[in-house]
């Protein structure tokens, strides 16, 4: 298919622009790092779209994720964002492994609520854990790169330049991922599983796998996120935050692995005006500017240049 | 389809260019507290009205001396609100937004501990006069060191230890102590601060049962319960909102506040809205000496004058700290430019002289005496609901020097409390 030949290309030249725009425009670098951060987990959470499966409980791997990069600097004195990133990934990858053993045998409503109250456990337990500064959460130490400080001018652009890298990466990966058998099966998984099963293919293997994937990501965004901002809380694993990942994912639409941090983008910048000029009603000015796309473009922002490429496949 | 979005887009960059006021060079401050949500009602709200009508005088020159001067340092101060609602990661977003897109020349605000300990560093990244005007934690200062960050407002140590200094000063019989607080930071940190003082001021008082019921939970009755079955003579409460309204009409009915004295380390925020549903002889504080335990200065009538005319209510505890907030850099500001000969300060310049700053506010002299200078410290009170006309006011109060309730500069809350807390008669 021709857009699948399109896509690292794409994904490629989006990854140029915003490495080229992000030193003209620091006072968005910070909003731009934050929406990769939450691409990521969008991004584990359109491969289970595509599988036909919503978790509203990705907040458990951000949460952890988060944790996992707080917690090493925190009592390990390790700062290196790359480390901070791998503890994160294999922290919230392992997480995800153990609970897709049960999570895999789910499907429908079952599988969102049964994700939800996981990841409810995991605010119960930090909220309970006063050595973690309970719901008050507690300060990153300041993360670090090849030993360089990730703060100031060229710091807050090297982490920027390090979200949109990891950003790329894994949506080219998670791109060739869908061409694999294996990936494949997303789609046919979500259409009829009995049929999968009678092509020999295990579907609750195929579950597990695309559970944990998602789970990693959702722990990289949740790292990169904490590195950010500096400060992580229970509140990354409470059932908001992963309603907001499911709604940017519906925003965002399951067209292209690039259609996460699109959607994130616009969601951010919808976000941040409304704070800016409705304080008072930013909610309500947040949700009838999401309520105005979905009415329009039913099938999310990707739909947009779906359009323009003239194939609606 | 994508010109419908254009449009939304180009009509939000409209409101974007009317928004913007104008005058001659205005002190834009950032002011951030809750507009929606559980905190909105007893602290956002009053906290942005304190701060309109404070910034309103300040502006027309209707406040008494020493701040009769017009705006802050003859600039007309602009009010930019934000909304704390939304969590940590949010607020660190809409703070740089603050600093970095509004170029706003101070922030004032934060009611939550975690948006303070979250924005703090990015305070000190930023290097942007911030003043925390609400939250309680002490870890802000006592474990980090900033610069360009202040807090005018006591620490929430304050109301525990002044609870148990009024607990143990006016029923010197009492022992068996229990509580009642919400399960999150607050309430663990509360309820362990007032348990370490009693055990502290009274080594033979005994723990007979602590409740930590859900944050927003709403319905109290088996905890009110096992308060009742414990046969407390005490019970600490750091409710606050709805939570604490809920509580009182709750437990009142039930005969708690009979059996036990009942300790409502905010109940002040509940003092208009509840009047006499509070039942009498219940302990009330306001985390400082304000509302009904302010001091009658000209400053404190002024207040509750200017607020009562526009809110048909007297103003409460958040409304007091975010004025003397307001305040607080009023005073800073006008004293760097006299000792700057009368020219607009630097903000270093404002930094030094904000550091030990002695000021007047409403609730009388704030000292910004700790963490090097940049937390404030304040006389406390406590004491006793008794109903009359009609109405719920505040008698046998006792008062509370500054440092009888802080710890020495550079040592930790917890610790002092421990070691060498000392009982007041």
């Amino acid at each position: 298919m021709n857009t699948d030949k399109r896509t690292p290309l794409l994904l490629l030249s989006s990854l140029l622009a915003l490495l080229a725009v992000g030193p003209l425009l620091p006072e968005w670098q910070f909003l731009a790092t934050l929406a990769l951060g939450k691409g990521l987990v969008v991004l584990g959470l359109l491969l289970l779209l595509r599988t036909g499966l919503v978790s509203f409980g990705q907040g458990l791997y951000y949460c952890l994720g988060g944790y996992a990069a707080g917690v090493m600097g925190h009592y390990w004195g390790v700062t290196d964002a790359t480390l901070l990133l791998l503890a994160a990934a294999l922290v919230s990858g392992v997480a995800a492994a153990v609970l897709g053993l049960l999570l895999a045998r789910y499907r429908a409503i079952f599988f969102a609520m049964l994700s939800l109250a996981l990841s409810m456990i995991l605010y119960g337990l930090l909220a309970k854990s006063q050595t973690l500064g309970s719901t008050d959460g507690f300060n990153l130490a300041p993360p670090t790169l090849l030993g360089f400080p990730l703060a100031g001018y060229e710091g807050r652009y090297a982490l920027y330049s390090l979200a949109c890298v990891l950003a790329f990466l894994a949506a080219l990966g998670l791109h060739y991922y869908f061409r694999t058998p294996l990936g494949r099966l997303a789609t046919a998984i979500r259409d009829n599983e009995i049929r999968v099963e009678y092509l020999g293919a295990s579907v609750r293997g195929a579950v597990h796998v695309k559970y944990t994937i998602a789970g990693v990501l959702a722990g990289l965004g949740g790292a990169l996120t904490g590195m950010t901002v500096g400060h992580i809380d229970p509140e990354m694993a409470y059932w908001t935050t992963s309603g907001e990942f499911v709604f940017i994912a519906i925003l965002s639409g399951t067209g292209s692995v690039a259609a996460p941090f699109l959607g994130s983008f616009i969601y951010e910048l919808v976000r941040t005006f409304a704070y800016e000029y409705s304080p008072n009603t930013w909610q309500l000015a947040l949700g009838a500017v999401m309520l105005l796309i979905i009415v329009f473009l039913p099938a999310g922002l990707w739909s947009l240049f779906r359009r323009r490429q003239g194939g609606a496949a | 389809m994508k010109v419908r979005l254009g449009f939304t887009l180009a009509a939000l960059g409209l409101a974007a260019s009317t928004a913007l006021a104008q005058g001659p060079e205005p002190y834009r401050i950032g002011v951030v507290t809750f507009l929606s949500g559980a905190a909105a009602g007893p602290f956002g709200v009053p906290a942005r009205y304190g701060a309109e009508v404070t910034a309103e005088a300040l502006n027309a020159g209707t406040v008494p001396a020493p701040y009769q001067t017009k705006g802050i340092g003859g600039r007309p101060i602009e009010l930019i609100f934000i909304d704390e609602a939304g969590g940590t990661t949010k607020q660190v977003s809409e703070y740089r937004n603050l600093v970095q897109r509004q170029k706003v020349d101070a922030v004032i605000g934060y009611i939550s501990s975690g948006d303070c300990l979250a924005v703090a560093p990015v305070a000190e990244e930023l290097q942007k006069l911030t003043i925390l005007f609400d939250c309680g934690t002490p870890r802000i200062f006592e474990d980090g060191n900033y610069k360009y960050v202040f807090r005018t407002g006591p620490t929430g140590t304050v109301d525990s230890v002044a609870a148990a200094l009024y607990v143990t000063g006016t029923m010197p019989e009492a022992t068996k102590i229990a509580g009642i607080n919400q399960n999150y930071a607050w309430g663990h940190d509360s309820w362990n601060d007032f348990e370490a003082a009693m055990k502290r001021l009274k080594p033979d008082v005994q723990v007979v049962t602590s409740q930590m019921p859900k944050f927003l939970a709403g319905q109290y009755g088996a905890e009110i319960s096992a308060l009742i079955a414990s046969g407390a003579d005490v019970v600490h409460s750091s409710f606050w909102g709805g939570d604490m309204e809920a509580f009182v009409l709750q437990a009142a009915p039930r005969g708690l506040f009979q059996r036990s004295k009942v300790v409502l380390t905010t109940g002040e925020t509940g003092l208009h809205k509840l009047g006499t549903q509070i039942p009498e002889g219940t302990i009330i504080g306001a985390r400082g000496p304000f509302g009904p335990f302010a001091p009658d200065t000209e400053l404190n009538r002024w207040l509750v004058r200017a607020y009562s005319e526009r809110h048909k209510e007297p103003p409460t505890y958040p409304a007091y700290k975010m004025s003397q907030a307001l305040l607080g850099l009023k005073a800073a500001y006008e004293k760097a430019q006299a000792a700057n000969g009368g020219q607009a300060p630097s903000q270093d310049q404002v930094i030094e002289a904000f550091e030990h700053l002695e000021y007047e506010g409403p609730g009388g002299t704030v000292r910004m005496a700790l963490g090097n200078g940049h937390q404030a410290v304040m006389e406390t009170a406590y004491g006793e609901v008794k109903h009359e006309n009609g109405k719920a006011v505040v008698v046998n109060v006792r008062r509370y020097t500054a440092e009888q309730v802080n710890p020495p500069d550079g040592m930790q809350s917890a610790a002092w409390i421990k070691n060498d807390l000392k009982p007041v008669q």
